[in-house]
């Protein structure tokens, strides 16, 4: 059984802002039915770009649906450019933890909100830089280096539980090591 | 709050009848069954007696029982004593739905000890694909090990007519009975295996203690080397409670067998006809027929298994997901990716596995729960709209 905190056990029986947004003029979406777990975002953003209303769509575990929940709880009212900053940390920090194994629940939120703003603001998030390395959830080295250095992670399960990487078909950990590997002698 | 425990595939609980036999061991008839006086040779002739109840249940010899830790100790007991009775046989067979105690052992061997592995395939239904079985089938197969039937799903495997075939082409056989153990008819002789494996806990039995039957006139090479206990077959002082207990579970699920394939058949086809009928997009996965009598694997889609768990438990409801939702790995149980089930219902697949002490009350509290338990993971998910997967 899960070590989940009271907040997020909360935040799951009872989740805050689900269900499409009517009139909605941003929306970010991630993940997918195949991979387990999915995230639909939905931002009213006024003509000062504040998010006034934001609400979730969320297929997933416990803690994915208590991140999403949480995420929309955090953005309302603040403006695009704030939103901008928040971090899967603060998704996490806001729930009290999540279980090491669950982090890429909160990061799909981040990832999400990314995703939303890129759409209200018109811009179209360009092809992801770096090289893919995990096919089955689409994670190049660019990031996993990031998140190897913002996280101080190292091993390949520290990266599986952040972005997901390596926990699909496993092909890819060698090269997750290596990437690790790397990071940590460049510093 | 009360507990509705519906996850028997996991474990059981201990029979009270098991825990009264047991408790005079654990204090006042400490002795060693192998001591040379009578204070030791009176928990003998009980450890003699529990290993008789277990021979009975699967119609052993009770010189062919051998007792083991648990169901992975007599698996690895049996493969192993397949390869060092034939070190020259370097391919293994087994089916691609194993529990973990087969499957990553196989994986070990073949990773480390230069063997080759055929992971027999099974269809939609769960069934085996026994053509392929019987082509892999070589003079260089050291061991076929066959699960008798599947945790998951609980579909059964055709066992007698797997082991005849290994018989005539002297391969031996080993089965992994644990879950078909005390759910439906088990004859060794009828079916002619050369080992099988069975647990304790599955059949409201303790944990801690399993079986490995071995068929007289195998030279078997014990696992765990030391003294002479069970024959030669496996050193280390007898665990008297538990082999004791064990012995009175397996008398009780003699006498429950027909339970089994009545009433829990019944309550569990209830459960199943309820939930299809009262919750759309839902879908048995595996065989109705050929299938353990107290095993649901139901897939619900467009939700995900660990949030119906845990709005079950606030029901007080116990039961398992088809999803390990560990780590990154949100892949489906290799069952269920084996069976290729769509993963819009593997996902939200969740395991009922009943016992003779459920009701149908019980059964009634979990339809209950799960009607709008699914509704409200549905009006969260982005998958579901106007009453369909999008």
């Amino acid at each position: 059984m899960w070590d989940y905190t009271d907040k997020v056990k909360e935040h799951f029986l009872h989740p805050r802002n689900v269900g499409e947004l009517e009139g909605a003029n941003a929306i970010g979406e991630t993940g997918s039915l195949n991979c387990g777990d999915a995230l639909k975002l939905y931002l009213k953003v006024n003509k000062n770009e504040r998010i006034i209303e934001a609400t979730f769509m969320t297929f997933g575990c416990a803690s994915a649906v208590a991140s999403s929940s949480a995420l929309t709880e955090i953005i309302k009212g603040m403006t695009l450019d704030d939103a901008a900053k928040v971090t899967n940390d603060d998704i996490s920090d806001y729930l009290g933890g999540l279980p090491k194994a669950k982090m890429h629940c909160s990061v799909m939120g981040q990832s999400a909100l990314k995703k939303a703003i890129a759409n209200f603001r018109g811009v179209q998030i360009l092809e992801k830089p770096g090289q893919i390395v995990c096919e089955c959830f689409d994670v190049t080295d660019l990031e996993i280096i990031d998140a190897v250095k913002a996280n101080g992670l190292e091993t390949t399960d520290d990266v599986t539980d952040y972005l997901k990487a390596g926990g699909g078909c496993g092909q890819c950990l060698e090269r997750i090591e290596e990437v690790i590997a790397s990071t940590k002698v460049k510093g | 709050m009360k507990v509705i425990y519906t996850d028997n595939n996991a474990t059981t609980k201990v029979a009270g009848e098991v825990i009264e036999e047991m408790m005079p061991y654990f204090a006042e008839l400490y002795g060693n069954p192998s001591s040379m006086h009578t204070f030791g040779d009176e928990v003998g002739k009980r450890v003699k007696q529990a290993r008789q109840q277990v021979a009975d249940l699967i119609n052993a010899d009770p010189e062919e029982i051998v007792f083991t830790s648990c169901g992975t100790e007599s698996d690895n007991a049996a493969i192993n004593a397949a390869i060092k009775a034939f070190p020259k046989k370097k391919h293994l067979i087994t089916s691609a739905v194993e529990h973990p105690a087969i499957k990553n052992l196989y994986s070990y061997l073949e990773k480390t000890q230069g063997y080759t592995v055929t992971f027999v395939p099974v269809d939609k239904k769960g069934r085996l694909n026994t053509a392929v079985l019987y082509e892999s089938m070589s003079e260089n197969t050291a061991i076929i090990s066959l699960m008798w039937a599947n945790n998951e799903t609980g579909v059964i495997f055709p066992i007698e007519e797997v082991a005849q075939r290994a018989n005539e082409r002297g391969i031996l056989f080993h089965t992994d009975a644990v879950q078909a153990t005390g759910k439906i008819d088990i004859d060794v002789k009828k079916t002619g295996v050369d080992m099988l494996s069975l647990s304790g806990h599955k059949i409201h039995g303790p944990k801690g203690i399993g079986v490995l039957y071995v068929k007289k006139g195998f030279k078997f090479t014990p696992y765990l080397i030391g003294g002479h206990q069970e024959g030669g077959r496996r050193g280390g002082t007898e665990n008297t409670a538990f082999i004791i207990g064990l012995g009175t579970a397996c008398e009780l699920a003699k006498q429950n067998l027909e339970i089994m394939n009545t009433r829990v058949r019944e309550l569990r086809d209830y459960l199943q006809s309820q939930l299809l009928e009262k919750i759309s997009c839902t879908s048995v996965n595996g065989v109705q027929d050929n299938r353990l009598p107290n095993t649901l694997s139901i897939g619900f889609d467009a939700v995900e298994g660990e949030s119906i768990l845990l709005l079950l438990d606030r029901d007080g409801i116990c039961a398992s997901s088809g999803s390990a939702c560990t780590s990154g790995s949100l892949d489906p149980s290799h069952v269920l990716m084996a069976m290729e089930v769509p993963f819009k219902s593997a996902h939200g697949t969740i395991r009922f596995s009943l016992s003779h002490y459920n009701t149908k009350d019980e059964m009634d509290l979990i339809v209950k729960n799960l009607v709008p338990t699914i509704e409200k993971l549905r009006a969260m998910s982005p998958f579901w709209k106007d009453g369909k997967v999008v």
